[in-house]
């Protein structure tokens, strides 16, 4: 390892890309006859394959959650601060394997990817992904991988809602599951602010029935304002104040509409300005609709309770007292549908104000907890 | 819920001689898990903690005590009637903004519950108040004005609440502060009990 990383990062790492021949149907009722995952792994598989850690991603994440890809690199990947040696995913002990979600716009098959059939992109012919679709593929890459059963399946926020649908789809296939920051549905209030995002891209003069591709353009004014009004919930009205407050960005009113004044509006644009440079405008519109969309209760007459019946996961549930994008009344709908089926759950409500994207961060009591629970993991598969 | 004075084992030892094998338990403020750990061990229980201080919710996961973090004061609404054998909550009752509601809720998803509280009628807080004084003990270390126990009854007054409530005593005992029984607390305990221990049934 470099001597320019700290001692608790994986080091420089390095993508695969797997390619699947076998058709995958999908909820909507298309397939997707080939496609490509792509993937990263962090520490090793142990000889019995019983260490291997899934991560799954949230609406802007990817396949590259911790580390960095190269010497030079100074960004490292998007959940550094929970995946390394000695931090609670630790890769001294687990196989960790994260993978970009079908329809990102990372290296795995999605819009700017090419459709075989045609040759051309898939741009905004490609199908809608669900979920179950997803976990449907991270379970054929974990086939792949020859790891027949998660010691644990993590992830936050909309990766929270993969690692619940895990527990249901593939009941015997994960040992644990750590959802974070999640919910088991979306609110009214959730997708209403996901339509307004969408309704951003989509009424961008440049997105062109999402064929940007062909005109040589992005649709960067709707994509923009979509990461902005995400951002806006990403963050508490605490955290924003603390963070922003009413500064000025040149301590005066301009008087005007053309530029940002305050840090705060600084903050959004530039958030949104480096989206459009890293993220596709169809694949924001599939994230979206795939979190829109999940509703595991759906098929139990609306009754989670029995939804999570026949789950065989151990759970630890997590949520951060500011975060009002998914509160923690909404990990409590999960704990209690568990308690209710006397299956072995701990929560765990952490005091935070940085609103939704705690669970991004290295909060003490957070990681902890985080910690405690991963080396009950670890005590289980005996590594 | 913070408990004053030291829980000792042998007050667990005492509850645990009440709890049937293979039942399912919620410990109510069950601090590091230790009373749910050895219930798991000498009477193979299954259940929950509840615990709202994040150190010992760290704790209880180390030890593999399944752990909800909640606050009592907020209710019991994410149990469902009937689902638990036993709901024991020790040395909280006390510290608990309306125990007689929480009491009620404990009795709506326990078959039978099992509180113990500090008794405010054991003879040196008598003696105390006789002083003109708030008594301090060992089962009641602190001042007034710093205490976690805002509500304090002896025994009687326990008892009238469960009448009030329409609630059955199964069993009750007073012990001292290392939880030891003496055939004084046995004769009088509401005068000689430094700590009271019921098990309850609707």
């Amino acid at each position: 390892m470099s001597k320019n990383f700290p001692a608790d990062s994986v080091g420089v790492v390095k993508p695969t890309v797997q390619h699947f021949t076998d058709p995958l149907m999908l909820d909507c009722g298309r397939a997707l006859a080939e496609y490509d995952l792509i993937y990263e792994t962090y520490g090793k598989l142990n000889e019995q394959r019983s260490n291997a850690i899934l991560i799954c991603h949230a609406l802007s994440g990817d396949h590259h959650a911790a580390g960095f890809h190269s010497e030079e690199d100074k960004k490292p990947g998007w959940w550094d601060s929970a995946i390394g040696p000695n931090k609670p995913i630790d890769t001294n002990q687990f196989f960790v394997v994260c993978l970009n979600n079908l329809g990102g716009c990372k290296g795995s098959t999605g819009p700017v990817s090419i459709n075989p059939l045609t040759g051309k992109l898939y741009g905004p012919t490609f199908p809608i992904v669900t979920v179950r679709d997803w976990v449907e593929s991270q379970a054929r890459l974990a086939d792949t991988l020859g790891i027949s059963k998660w010691a644990a399946v993590i992830g936050g926020s909309l990766g929270g809602m993969q690692t619940l649908q895990w527990t249901l789809q593939y009941p015997e296939r994960v040992s644990h599951a750590l959802v974070i920051a999640a919910a088991p549905r979306l609110s009214a209030q959730n997708i209403a602010f996901n339509e307004v995002a969408r309704q951003a891209i989509l009424s961008d003069p440049e997105f062109y029935k999402g064929r940007y591709y062909e005109h040589n353009t992005v649709p960067r004014r709707g994509l923009m304002l979509a990461r902005m009004i995400g951002h806006i919930t990403y963050l508490s009205d605490e955290a924003m104040r603390a963070k922003f407050g009413r500064e000025l960005k040149e301590g005066k009113l301009n008087f005007g509409f053309d530029e940002a004044e305050f840090q705060v509006e600084s903050y959004l644009h530039y958030q949104g300005r480096s989206f459009v440079g890293r993220f596709d405008a169809n694949t924001y519109l599939l994230m979206t609709k795939a979190l829109d969309y999940f509703d595991p209760a759906r098929e139990f007459n609306h009754d989670l309770v029995k939804t999570l019946a026949n789950v065989q996961a151990k759970f630890m549930v997590i949520s951060f007292t500011s975060d009002w994008r998914f509160s923690p009344e909404r990990s409590r709908e999960i704990v209690q549908a568990l308690l209710r089926n006397r299956k072995s759950v701990n929560y765990a409500e952490i005091n935070a104000n940085q609103g939704h994207d705690a669970f991004l961060m290295p909060i003490p009591d957070y990681m902890a907890i985080f910690h405690a629970y991963m080396q009950q993991v670890a005590k289980e598969v005996n590594v | 819920m913070i408990a004053e004075g030291k829980k000792l084992r042998t007050e667990l030892a005492l509850i645990t001689e009440w709890i049937k094998p293979n039942s399912h338990v919620l410990d109510l403020g069950c601090g590091d898990g230790t009373l749910l750990l050895h219930l798991k061990e000498t009477r193979q229980t299954t259940g929950y903690g509840v615990e709202i201080d994040h150190h010992e919710i760290v704790q209880c996961i180390e030890s593999g005590i399944n752990v909800i973090q909640a606050n009592l004061n907020h209710g019991l609404e994410d149990f469902k009637e009937d689902t638990f054998d036993y709901v024991i909550m020790t040395l909280a009752l006390q510290a608990i903004e309306r125990p007689d509601i929480l009491l009620r809720d404990m009795l709506r998803i326990g078959r039978e519950v099992i509180v113990t509280f500090p008794n405010f009628g054991h003879w040196a807080a008598r003696m105390h108040l006789l002083a003109g004084r708030m008594p301090i003990s060992r089962a009641l270390p602190n001042e007034w004005y710093n205490t976690a126990n805002i509500h304090l009854c002896s025994m009687k007054d326990f008892e009238h609440l469960c009448a009030q409530l329409d609630v059955k005593i199964l069993q009750c005992a007073a012990v001292d502060t290392a939880h030891r029984s003496t055939p004084a607390m046995k004769r009088f305990p509401n005068l000689m009990g430094e700590v009271a221990v019921y098990r309850l049934q609707k």
